[in-house]
Protein backbone atom coordinates (compact mmCIF):
# COMPACT_ATOMS: atom_id res chain seq x y z
CA UNK A 1 0.00 0.00 0.00
CA UNK A 2 1.47 3.34 -0.59
CA UNK A 3 1.53 6.12 1.23
CA UNK A 4 -0.94 8.96 0.25
CA UNK A 5 -0.92 13.17 0.61
CA UNK A 6 -3.01 16.12 -0.55
CA UNK A 7 -0.78 17.88 -2.26
CA UNK A 8 -2.91 20.91 -3.31
CA UNK A 9 -7.00 22.44 -3.51
CA UNK A 10 -9.13 24.39 -5.06
CA UNK A 11 -12.41 25.82 -3.98
CA UNK A 12 -15.01 28.11 -5.84
CA UNK A 13 -16.44 31.37 -4.05
CA UNK A 14 -19.40 29.69 -2.39
CA UNK A 15 -22.88 31.60 -2.71
CA UNK A 16 -26.37 30.90 -2.53
CA UNK A 17 -26.86 30.81 -6.03
CA UNK A 18 -24.61 30.74 -8.97
CA UNK A 19 -26.55 31.96 -12.05
CA UNK A 20 -23.61 32.81 -14.74
CA UNK A 21 -22.56 28.58 -14.31
CA UNK A 22 -24.15 25.39 -15.11
CA UNK A 23 -22.47 22.55 -13.19
CA UNK A 24 -19.79 21.37 -15.53
CA UNK A 25 -18.69 25.37 -15.32
CA UNK A 26 -18.76 25.42 -11.80
CA UNK A 27 -16.75 22.16 -11.59
CA UNK A 28 -14.41 23.61 -13.91
CA UNK A 29 -13.73 26.68 -11.76
CA UNK A 30 -12.32 24.45 -8.82
CA UNK A 31 -10.58 22.18 -10.93
CA UNK A 32 -8.87 24.86 -12.41
CA UNK A 33 -8.29 26.68 -9.03
CA UNK A 34 -6.75 22.87 -7.54
CA UNK A 35 -4.27 22.88 -10.78
CA UNK A 36 -2.87 26.12 -10.49
CA UNK A 37 -2.28 25.46 -6.39
CA UNK A 38 -0.28 22.45 -7.54
CA UNK A 39 1.33 23.68 -10.89
CA UNK A 40 0.09 20.37 -12.48
CA UNK A 41 -1.89 20.26 -15.83
CA UNK A 42 -4.56 18.41 -16.95
CA UNK A 43 -2.21 15.98 -18.56
CA UNK A 44 -0.11 15.21 -15.63
CA UNK A 45 -3.32 13.82 -13.56
CA UNK A 46 -4.28 9.86 -13.94
CA UNK A 47 -7.55 9.87 -13.16
CA UNK A 48 -10.96 11.89 -11.65
CA UNK A 49 -12.99 11.06 -9.00
CA UNK A 50 -16.41 12.80 -8.57
CA UNK A 51 -19.31 13.53 -6.73
CA UNK A 52 -22.22 14.70 -5.33
CA UNK A 53 -25.85 14.29 -4.56
CA UNK A 54 -27.61 13.81 -7.73
CA UNK A 55 -30.84 14.67 -6.88
CA UNK A 56 -30.98 17.97 -5.58
CA UNK A 57 -30.20 18.88 -9.32
CA UNK A 58 -32.07 16.05 -10.74
CA UNK A 59 -29.94 15.25 -13.50
CA UNK A 60 -27.85 12.06 -12.83
CA UNK A 61 -24.48 11.04 -14.18
CA UNK A 62 -22.43 14.03 -13.53
CA UNK A 63 -19.01 11.25 -13.97
CA UNK A 64 -20.71 11.56 -17.71
CA UNK A 65 -21.88 15.34 -18.47
CA UNK A 66 -19.11 17.22 -16.67
CA UNK A 67 -16.37 15.68 -18.16
CA UNK A 68 -15.06 18.53 -20.11
CA UNK A 69 -15.14 20.62 -17.06
CA UNK A 70 -13.91 17.86 -14.69
CA UNK A 71 -11.06 17.34 -16.51
CA UNK A 72 -11.29 13.46 -17.33
CA UNK A 73 -12.27 13.60 -20.66
CA UNK A 74 -10.63 10.69 -21.75
CA UNK A 75 -9.09 9.39 -18.72
CA UNK A 76 -10.36 6.75 -15.95
CA UNK A 77 -13.76 8.74 -14.10
CA UNK A 78 -15.38 7.39 -11.58
CA UNK A 79 -18.29 8.42 -9.26
CA UNK A 80 -18.88 8.40 -5.77
CA UNK A 81 -22.10 9.28 -3.84
CA UNK A 82 -23.49 8.74 -0.15
CA UNK A 83 -25.39 11.84 0.43
CA UNK A 84 -24.30 13.94 2.59
CA UNK A 85 -21.30 12.42 3.57
CA UNK A 86 -20.58 12.19 -0.17
CA UNK A 87 -17.74 15.03 0.22
CA UNK A 88 -16.13 12.64 2.86
CA UNK A 89 -16.71 9.76 1.16
CA UNK A 90 -14.51 11.33 -2.04
CA UNK A 91 -12.28 12.35 0.32
CA UNK A 92 -11.62 8.96 2.06
CA UNK A 93 -12.36 6.90 -1.61
CA UNK A 94 -9.08 9.17 -3.13
CA UNK A 95 -7.09 8.12 -0.67
CA UNK A 96 -7.81 4.53 -0.81
CA UNK A 97 -7.58 4.86 -4.63
CA UNK A 98 -4.00 6.10 -4.38
CA UNK A 99 -2.89 4.00 -1.65
CA UNK A 100 -3.56 1.17 -4.17
CA UNK A 101 -1.04 1.54 -6.43
CA UNK A 102 -2.98 2.05 -9.57
CA UNK A 103 -2.89 6.35 -9.70
CA UNK A 104 -0.83 8.24 -8.71
CA UNK A 105 -1.90 11.65 -9.46
CA UNK A 106 -6.06 11.87 -8.64
CA UNK A 107 -8.02 14.79 -8.98
CA UNK A 108 -11.16 14.44 -6.29
CA UNK A 109 -13.78 16.69 -7.22
CA UNK A 110 -17.37 17.69 -4.98
CA UNK A 111 -19.76 19.75 -5.84
CA UNK A 112 -23.49 21.22 -5.10
CA UNK A 113 -25.84 23.21 -7.03
CA UNK A 114 -27.94 23.80 -4.28
CA UNK A 115 -29.98 26.54 -5.67
CA UNK A 116 -31.49 24.54 -8.50
CA UNK A 117 -34.26 22.51 -6.37
CA UNK A 118 -35.87 22.50 -3.05
CA UNK A 119 -33.21 21.02 -0.11
CA UNK A 120 -35.74 19.53 1.83
CA UNK A 121 -37.64 17.78 -0.75
CA UNK A 122 -34.78 16.31 -2.45
CA UNK A 123 -33.02 15.10 0.96
CA UNK A 124 -36.60 13.53 1.71
CA UNK A 125 -36.16 11.43 -1.65
CA UNK A 126 -33.26 9.51 0.06
CA UNK A 127 -35.28 8.56 2.49
CA UNK A 128 -37.86 5.33 2.30
CA UNK A 129 -40.72 5.79 0.83
CA UNK A 130 -43.31 3.38 2.86
CA UNK A 131 -42.02 3.54 6.59
CA UNK A 132 -39.81 7.17 6.66
CA UNK A 133 -41.01 9.96 3.88
CA UNK A 134 -44.87 11.04 5.10
CA UNK A 135 -43.83 12.28 8.41
CA UNK A 136 -39.95 13.57 7.40
CA UNK A 137 -38.97 16.92 6.82
CA UNK A 138 -35.65 16.71 5.46
CA UNK A 139 -31.93 17.00 7.87
CA UNK A 140 -33.88 19.69 9.69
CA UNK A 141 -36.40 17.83 11.11
CA UNK A 142 -33.65 14.86 12.32
CA UNK A 143 -31.42 17.48 13.77
CA UNK A 144 -34.37 19.00 15.81
CA UNK A 145 -34.99 15.45 17.28
CA UNK A 146 -31.21 15.12 18.00
CA UNK A 147 -31.03 18.45 19.38
CA UNK A 148 -34.11 17.94 21.67
CA UNK A 149 -32.74 14.54 22.98
CA UNK A 150 -29.31 16.12 24.26
CA UNK A 151 -30.84 19.00 25.62
CA UNK A 152 -33.13 16.98 27.81
CA UNK A 153 -30.30 14.99 28.90
CA UNK A 154 -27.99 17.49 29.92
CA UNK A 155 -29.63 20.80 30.43
CA UNK A 156 -27.84 22.54 27.08
CA UNK A 157 -29.49 25.64 26.64
CA UNK A 158 -29.88 26.96 23.26
CA UNK A 159 -27.60 30.02 24.23
CA UNK A 160 -24.93 27.16 24.54
CA UNK A 161 -25.64 26.15 20.75
CA UNK A 162 -25.86 30.00 19.62
CA UNK A 163 -22.55 30.78 20.73
CA UNK A 164 -21.09 28.22 18.28
CA UNK A 165 -22.41 30.09 15.70
CA UNK A 166 -21.47 33.50 16.63
CA UNK A 167 -17.49 31.32 16.75
CA UNK A 168 -18.03 29.55 13.41
CA UNK A 169 -19.32 33.24 12.14
CA UNK A 170 -16.34 34.97 13.34
CA UNK A 171 -14.08 32.26 11.50
CA UNK A 172 -15.80 32.91 8.01
CA UNK A 173 -15.08 36.46 8.17
CA UNK A 174 -11.73 35.89 7.60
CA UNK A 175 -12.39 32.78 4.75
CA UNK A 176 -12.84 34.43 1.46
CA UNK A 177 -14.57 31.49 0.09
CA UNK A 178 -17.04 31.36 2.62
CA UNK A 179 -20.42 31.75 2.04
CA UNK A 180 -22.25 33.33 4.91
CA UNK A 181 -19.52 35.88 5.81
CA UNK A 182 -21.65 37.91 8.44
CA UNK A 183 -21.02 38.29 11.73
CA UNK A 184 -23.26 37.60 14.56
CA UNK A 185 -24.45 38.33 18.63
CA UNK A 186 -26.06 35.54 20.25
CA UNK A 187 -29.28 37.53 20.78
CA UNK A 188 -29.58 37.17 17.45
CA UNK A 189 -29.85 34.36 16.51
CA UNK A 190 -31.86 33.29 19.81
CA UNK A 191 -34.41 35.97 18.43
CA UNK A 192 -34.14 34.23 14.51
CA UNK A 193 -37.42 32.36 13.80
CA UNK A 194 -37.83 28.85 15.03
CA UNK A 195 -37.99 26.56 12.62
CA UNK A 196 -38.14 23.10 14.71
CA UNK A 197 -37.50 23.16 18.23
CA UNK A 198 -35.76 23.69 18.97
CA UNK A 199 -33.58 24.84 16.16
CA UNK A 200 -33.97 28.39 14.98
CA UNK A 201 -33.29 29.55 11.47
CA UNK A 202 -29.30 30.89 12.18
CA UNK A 203 -28.54 27.47 14.15
CA UNK A 204 -28.37 25.79 10.80
CA UNK A 205 -26.37 25.53 7.83
CA UNK A 206 -27.33 27.40 4.73
CA UNK A 207 -27.60 26.39 1.41
CA UNK A 208 -25.02 26.91 -1.11
CA UNK A 209 -23.78 26.60 -4.72
CA UNK A 210 -20.26 25.60 -4.67
CA UNK A 211 -17.24 22.87 -5.99
CA UNK A 212 -14.10 22.13 -4.41
CA UNK A 213 -10.97 20.18 -6.43
CA UNK A 214 -8.43 18.35 -4.36
CA UNK A 215 -5.69 16.30 -5.87
CA UNK A 216 -4.30 13.33 -4.15
CA UNK A 217 -0.33 12.02 -4.89
CA UNK A 218 1.38 8.78 -3.87
CA UNK A 219 4.32 8.93 -1.75
CA UNK A 220 6.27 8.13 -5.61
CA UNK A 221 5.52 12.05 -6.54
CA UNK A 222 4.02 13.94 -3.73
CA UNK A 223 7.29 15.68 -2.62
CA UNK A 224 8.31 16.55 -6.30
CA UNK A 225 4.62 18.55 -6.75
CA UNK A 226 4.20 20.34 -3.27
CA UNK A 227 6.81 21.70 -0.97
CA UNK A 228 4.66 20.58 1.93
CA UNK A 229 2.19 17.41 1.40
CA UNK A 230 -0.50 16.91 3.58
CA UNK A 231 -0.15 13.21 4.86
CA UNK A 232 -3.21 10.76 5.55
CA UNK A 233 -3.00 9.35 8.39
CA UNK A 234 -6.37 7.54 8.90
CA UNK A 235 -9.68 7.26 7.82
CA UNK A 236 -12.99 5.68 9.07
CA UNK A 237 -16.33 5.68 8.27
CA UNK A 238 -19.28 3.60 10.27
CA UNK A 239 -23.26 3.81 9.10
CA UNK A 240 -25.26 2.99 11.88
CA UNK A 241 -28.93 2.04 10.61
CA UNK A 242 -31.71 1.88 8.34
CA UNK A 243 -34.45 3.88 9.15
CA UNK A 244 -34.76 6.93 10.84
CA UNK A 245 -36.51 5.52 13.87
CA UNK A 246 -33.81 3.41 14.18
CA UNK A 247 -31.51 5.92 15.70
CA UNK A 248 -29.69 5.70 19.21
CA UNK A 249 -29.42 9.57 19.50
CA UNK A 250 -26.63 10.41 22.17
CA UNK A 251 -23.98 9.63 21.37
CA UNK A 252 -24.00 9.90 17.63
CA UNK A 253 -22.64 6.00 17.94
CA UNK A 254 -21.29 6.14 13.90
CA UNK A 255 -18.91 9.48 15.24
CA UNK A 256 -17.83 7.68 18.29
CA UNK A 257 -16.47 4.39 16.66
CA UNK A 258 -15.35 5.70 13.45
CA UNK A 259 -13.12 8.33 15.83
CA UNK A 260 -12.22 5.61 18.17
CA UNK A 261 -10.84 3.64 14.89
CA UNK A 262 -8.74 6.77 13.36
CA UNK A 263 -7.24 7.71 16.56
CA UNK A 264 -5.74 3.91 16.87
CA UNK A 265 -4.50 3.72 13.74
CA UNK A 266 -2.98 7.68 14.31
CA UNK A 267 -1.28 6.90 17.32
CA UNK A 268 -4.02 9.82 19.40
CA UNK A 269 -4.64 8.57 22.63
CA UNK A 270 -5.28 12.45 24.07
CA UNK A 271 -7.11 13.93 20.54
CA UNK A 272 -7.43 17.51 22.13
CA UNK A 273 -3.90 17.71 23.24
CA UNK A 274 -2.22 16.21 20.28
CA UNK A 275 -5.10 17.08 17.43
CA UNK A 276 -3.97 20.68 16.34
CA UNK A 277 -6.90 21.79 14.08
CA UNK A 278 -10.63 20.29 13.37
CA UNK A 279 -12.90 20.71 10.34
CA UNK A 280 -15.95 19.19 11.31
CA UNK A 281 -19.39 18.50 9.13
CA UNK A 282 -21.51 20.29 11.86
CA UNK A 283 -24.46 21.07 10.11
CA UNK A 284 -26.61 22.38 13.01
CA UNK A 285 -25.12 24.32 16.16
CA UNK A 286 -25.93 21.68 18.56
CA UNK A 287 -23.63 19.30 16.64
CA UNK A 288 -20.88 21.67 17.71
CA UNK A 289 -21.20 20.62 21.44
CA UNK A 290 -22.34 16.74 21.35
CA UNK A 291 -20.26 15.42 18.95
CA UNK A 292 -17.39 16.80 20.03
CA UNK A 293 -18.34 14.60 22.73
CA UNK A 294 -18.62 11.79 20.70
CA UNK A 295 -15.15 12.80 19.53
CA UNK A 296 -14.17 12.54 23.20
CA UNK A 297 -12.96 16.23 23.50
CA UNK A 298 -15.17 16.49 26.34
CA UNK A 299 -16.86 14.34 28.61
CA UNK A 300 -20.56 13.63 28.61
CA UNK A 301 -22.87 17.13 28.37
CA UNK A 302 -19.68 18.86 29.21
CA UNK A 303 -19.26 19.89 24.91
CA UNK A 304 -20.82 23.65 25.90
CA UNK A 305 -18.29 24.13 28.71
CA UNK A 306 -15.10 23.90 26.37
CA UNK A 307 -17.30 25.98 23.91
CA UNK A 308 -17.74 28.60 26.15
CA UNK A 309 -14.12 28.37 27.93
CA UNK A 310 -12.94 29.30 24.50
CA UNK A 311 -10.92 25.91 23.97
CA UNK A 312 -12.53 25.72 20.54
CA UNK A 313 -11.58 29.58 19.25
CA UNK A 314 -8.72 30.61 16.41
CA UNK A 315 -6.45 30.64 19.77
CA UNK A 316 -7.41 28.18 22.12
CA UNK A 317 -6.23 24.84 22.81
CA UNK A 318 -7.80 23.11 19.24
CA UNK A 319 -9.29 25.09 17.04
CA UNK A 320 -12.65 24.38 15.28
CA UNK A 321 -13.89 25.37 11.98
CA UNK A 322 -11.20 27.96 11.41
CA UNK A 323 -12.89 28.20 7.58
CA UNK A 324 -16.49 28.76 9.51
CA UNK A 325 -17.26 25.78 9.33
CA UNK A 326 -20.63 24.13 7.68
CA UNK A 327 -23.04 26.56 9.35
CA UNK A 328 -21.63 28.92 6.91
CA UNK A 329 -20.50 26.97 3.95
CA UNK A 330 -22.82 24.08 2.71
CA UNK A 331 -22.63 22.87 -0.60
CA UNK A 332 -24.02 19.16 0.48
CA UNK A 333 -21.58 17.03 -2.19
CA UNK A 334 -18.65 19.27 -1.78
CA UNK A 335 -18.75 20.13 1.95
CA UNK A 336 -17.02 16.75 3.55
CA UNK A 337 -14.33 17.28 0.89
CA UNK A 338 -13.76 21.01 1.27
CA UNK A 339 -13.32 20.12 4.91
CA UNK A 340 -10.09 17.55 3.87
CA UNK A 341 -9.10 20.69 1.57
CA UNK A 342 -9.25 22.98 5.00
CA UNK A 343 -7.16 20.83 6.95
CA UNK A 344 -4.26 19.96 4.06
CA UNK A 345 -4.72 24.17 3.77
CA UNK A 346 -3.49 24.63 7.22
CA UNK A 347 -0.87 21.79 7.47
CA UNK A 348 0.91 23.15 4.13
CA UNK A 349 0.60 26.40 5.80
CA UNK A 350 -1.78 28.15 2.85
CA UNK A 351 -4.64 28.53 4.74
CA UNK A 352 -4.31 32.56 4.70
CA UNK A 353 -5.95 35.03 7.13
CA UNK A 354 -7.80 32.07 8.90
CA UNK A 355 -4.33 30.14 9.32
CA UNK A 356 -3.86 28.37 12.60
CA UNK A 357 -0.08 28.83 13.33
CA UNK A 358 1.97 25.79 13.62
CA UNK A 359 -0.74 22.81 12.66
CA UNK A 360 1.10 19.22 12.73
CA UNK A 361 -1.88 16.95 12.65
CA UNK A 362 -5.76 17.99 11.56
CA UNK A 363 -8.99 16.09 11.69
CA UNK A 364 -12.28 16.32 9.52
CA UNK A 365 -15.26 14.59 9.72
CA UNK A 366 -18.38 14.07 7.06
CA UNK A 367 -21.89 13.32 8.11
CA UNK A 368 -25.08 12.25 6.65
CA UNK A 369 -28.23 10.56 6.14
CA UNK A 370 -28.97 8.46 9.07
CA UNK A 371 -26.31 9.69 10.71
CA UNK A 372 -23.09 8.08 9.36
CA UNK A 373 -20.06 9.50 9.91
CA UNK A 374 -16.62 9.56 7.89
CA UNK A 375 -13.43 10.55 9.79
CA UNK A 376 -9.94 11.22 8.52
CA UNK A 377 -6.69 12.34 9.90
CA UNK A 378 -3.68 14.24 8.58
CA UNK A 379 -0.79 14.99 9.82
CA UNK A 380 2.66 16.82 7.94
CA UNK A 381 5.03 13.90 9.16
CA UNK A 382 4.68 11.12 6.37
CA UNK A 383 3.16 7.99 8.24
CA UNK B 1 -16.49 38.07 -16.08
CA UNK B 2 -20.06 38.12 -16.81
CA UNK B 3 -21.33 41.08 -18.80
CA UNK B 4 -23.58 43.85 -16.42
CA UNK B 5 -26.03 43.49 -19.44
CA UNK B 6 -26.57 39.84 -19.62
CA UNK B 7 -29.99 38.34 -18.46
CA UNK B 8 -28.57 35.36 -16.55
CA UNK B 9 -31.62 32.49 -17.70
CA UNK B 10 -32.67 29.41 -15.66
CA UNK B 11 -34.87 26.87 -17.24
CA UNK B 12 -38.18 25.55 -14.72
CA UNK B 13 -39.53 22.24 -15.15
CA UNK B 14 -43.00 21.83 -15.75
CA UNK B 15 -45.63 19.61 -14.03
CA UNK B 16 -43.88 16.68 -14.31
CA UNK B 17 -44.62 13.35 -12.88
CA UNK B 18 -42.87 10.31 -12.15
CA UNK B 19 -44.44 7.46 -11.30
CA UNK B 20 -43.00 4.66 -8.56
CA UNK B 21 -43.91 1.49 -7.34
CA UNK B 22 -42.56 0.74 -4.22
CA UNK B 23 -42.32 -3.21 -3.05
CA UNK B 24 -43.32 -3.25 1.10
CA UNK B 25 -41.45 -6.96 1.08
CA UNK B 26 -43.24 -9.79 3.23
CA UNK B 27 -42.49 -8.54 6.45
CA UNK B 28 -43.52 -4.77 5.59
CA UNK B 29 -46.90 -6.39 3.83
CA UNK B 30 -47.87 -8.17 7.42
CA UNK B 31 -47.59 -5.02 9.24
CA UNK B 32 -50.06 -3.16 7.05
CA UNK B 33 -52.15 -5.38 6.99
CA UNK B 34 -52.40 -6.64 10.60
CA UNK B 35 -52.55 -2.57 11.36
CA UNK B 36 -55.60 -2.04 8.93
CA UNK B 37 -57.75 -5.34 9.85
CA UNK B 38 -57.11 -5.55 13.56
CA UNK B 39 -55.66 -1.62 14.18
CA UNK B 40 -52.52 -3.71 15.78
CA UNK B 41 -48.74 -3.53 15.45
CA UNK B 42 -46.68 -6.07 15.10
CA UNK B 43 -42.63 -6.05 15.35
CA UNK B 44 -40.18 -8.53 14.60
CA UNK B 45 -37.83 -9.90 17.44
CA UNK B 46 -34.09 -11.19 16.72
CA UNK B 47 -33.84 -14.91 18.59
CA UNK B 48 -30.32 -13.65 19.07
CA UNK B 49 -30.39 -10.13 20.63
CA UNK B 50 -33.53 -10.39 21.54
CA UNK B 51 -34.71 -6.55 19.77
CA UNK B 52 -38.13 -6.35 18.58
CA UNK B 53 -38.01 -4.28 15.59
CA UNK B 54 -40.62 -1.58 14.35
CA UNK B 55 -40.86 -0.83 10.95
CA UNK B 56 -40.03 -4.75 10.84
CA UNK B 57 -37.61 -5.86 8.46
CA UNK B 58 -35.97 -9.17 7.92
CA UNK B 59 -32.93 -9.38 8.67
CA UNK B 60 -30.94 -7.77 12.24
CA UNK B 61 -28.36 -5.24 11.33
CA UNK B 62 -26.07 -6.30 14.15
CA UNK B 63 -26.60 -9.75 14.26
CA UNK B 64 -27.12 -10.43 10.71
CA UNK B 65 -29.54 -13.08 11.68
CA UNK B 66 -33.03 -13.98 10.04
CA UNK B 67 -35.67 -12.34 11.66
CA UNK B 68 -38.62 -14.82 12.08
CA UNK B 69 -40.63 -13.96 15.54
CA UNK B 70 -43.56 -11.37 15.47
CA UNK B 71 -44.46 -10.08 18.60
CA UNK B 72 -47.33 -7.45 19.15
CA UNK B 73 -46.02 -4.32 20.58
CA UNK B 74 -47.99 -1.07 21.83
CA UNK B 75 -50.76 0.10 20.46
CA UNK B 76 -49.40 2.91 23.50
CA UNK B 77 -45.57 4.15 23.86
CA UNK B 78 -43.86 7.23 24.80
CA UNK B 79 -42.01 9.85 23.06
CA UNK B 80 -38.21 8.74 22.75
CA UNK B 81 -37.75 12.43 21.23
CA UNK B 82 -39.64 15.12 18.94
CA UNK B 83 -40.03 18.30 17.24
CA UNK B 84 -42.21 21.19 16.19
CA UNK B 85 -42.04 21.62 12.40
CA UNK B 86 -42.84 25.02 11.97
CA UNK B 87 -41.19 25.67 8.49
CA UNK B 88 -43.37 25.37 5.40
CA UNK B 89 -41.61 22.95 2.55
CA UNK B 90 -42.69 20.68 -0.42
CA UNK B 91 -43.45 17.21 0.40
CA UNK B 92 -42.07 15.41 -2.60
CA UNK B 93 -44.57 12.48 -2.15
CA UNK B 94 -47.82 14.43 -2.78
CA UNK B 95 -46.34 17.98 -4.37
CA UNK B 96 -48.27 19.91 -1.82
CA UNK B 97 -46.74 21.97 1.16
CA UNK B 98 -46.76 20.27 4.81
CA UNK B 99 -49.38 21.63 7.18
CA UNK B 100 -47.07 23.06 9.62
CA UNK B 101 -46.49 23.55 12.41
CA UNK B 102 -46.88 20.02 12.69
CA UNK B 103 -45.41 17.68 15.83
CA UNK B 104 -42.83 14.82 14.97
CA UNK B 105 -42.52 12.21 17.52
CA UNK B 106 -40.11 9.36 17.93
CA UNK B 107 -42.25 6.78 19.31
CA UNK B 108 -41.39 4.08 21.32
CA UNK B 109 -44.17 1.69 21.63
CA UNK B 110 -44.46 -0.13 24.14
CA UNK B 111 -42.33 -3.34 23.94
CA UNK B 112 -40.25 -2.27 20.61
CA UNK B 113 -36.47 -1.75 20.79
CA UNK B 114 -37.05 1.20 18.21
CA UNK B 115 -38.69 4.05 17.32
CA UNK B 116 -41.95 4.44 14.69
CA UNK B 117 -41.63 8.16 13.09
CA UNK B 118 -45.00 9.72 12.97
CA UNK B 119 -47.01 12.78 13.55
CA UNK B 120 -47.63 13.68 17.01
CA UNK B 121 -50.87 15.93 17.90
CA UNK B 122 -49.84 19.21 19.56
CA UNK B 123 -51.48 18.82 23.12
CA UNK B 124 -54.21 22.09 23.24
CA UNK B 125 -53.31 22.29 26.59
CA UNK B 126 -48.82 22.23 27.51
CA UNK B 127 -46.22 21.34 25.39
CA UNK B 128 -45.17 18.07 24.26
CA UNK B 129 -42.33 16.93 26.46
CA UNK B 130 -39.63 13.69 26.09
CA UNK B 131 -41.52 11.13 27.93
CA UNK B 132 -44.63 11.77 27.50
CA UNK B 133 -47.22 8.53 26.53
CA UNK B 134 -48.97 8.71 23.51
CA UNK B 135 -51.89 6.39 22.04
CA UNK B 136 -52.52 6.02 18.21
CA UNK B 137 -55.56 7.83 16.68
CA UNK B 138 -56.60 5.44 13.82
CA UNK B 139 -57.85 6.54 10.31
CA UNK B 140 -61.43 5.64 9.75
CA UNK B 141 -60.97 4.41 6.01
CA UNK B 142 -57.56 1.92 6.59
CA UNK B 143 -55.27 1.44 3.70
CA UNK B 144 -52.98 -0.18 4.75
CA UNK B 145 -50.23 2.57 4.84
CA UNK B 146 -48.55 4.72 7.47
CA UNK B 147 -51.56 6.87 7.04
CA UNK B 148 -54.37 4.14 8.51
CA UNK B 149 -52.54 6.20 12.00
CA UNK B 150 -53.65 9.92 11.97
CA UNK B 151 -51.24 10.74 14.44
CA UNK B 152 -50.17 9.80 18.10
CA UNK B 153 -51.59 11.83 20.81
CA UNK B 154 -51.00 12.91 24.45
CA UNK B 155 -54.68 13.00 25.32
CA UNK B 156 -55.91 9.84 27.22
CA UNK B 157 -52.90 8.16 27.10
Amino acid sequence: MKRVAIVGSGQTHHTGSRLDVNGPELINEAVIRALEDTGLKRKDIDGVLIGNMDHFEGVNGVELWSIDGNGGLMKPTIKMTTGGTTGSTLAIGGYHLVASGHFDRLLVIGWEKNSESDTTGAITTAFDPIWDRMVFAGAISGLAIDAMNYCHKFGVTPKDAARVVVRDRMNALKNPFAHVRKEITIEEVLRSPLIADPLRLWDMCPRTDGACAVIYASEDVAEKIAPKPTWILAAANRHPYSYVGDVECYPITSLYHASREAYAKAGIKEPLKEIDVMELYTPYSYANLSWIEALGLAKPGEGPKLVWDGATEMDGELPINPSGGVICTNPIGATGLIRAAECAGQISGKAGDHQVPGVKTALSTGFGGCFWSDILIYGEKKP
Amino acid sequence: MVKKNLNLLTLTNGESFQPFRYALGSAGARFFQELKDNNRFMGLRCAKCEKVYIPPRNVCGPCFEPLKDWVQVGPEGSIYSFTVLRFAFIDPETGEKKPVPYGYGFIRLDGASTNLQHFLELPKNGDLKIGMRVRPVFAKNAQGNMRDIVHFSVDGA
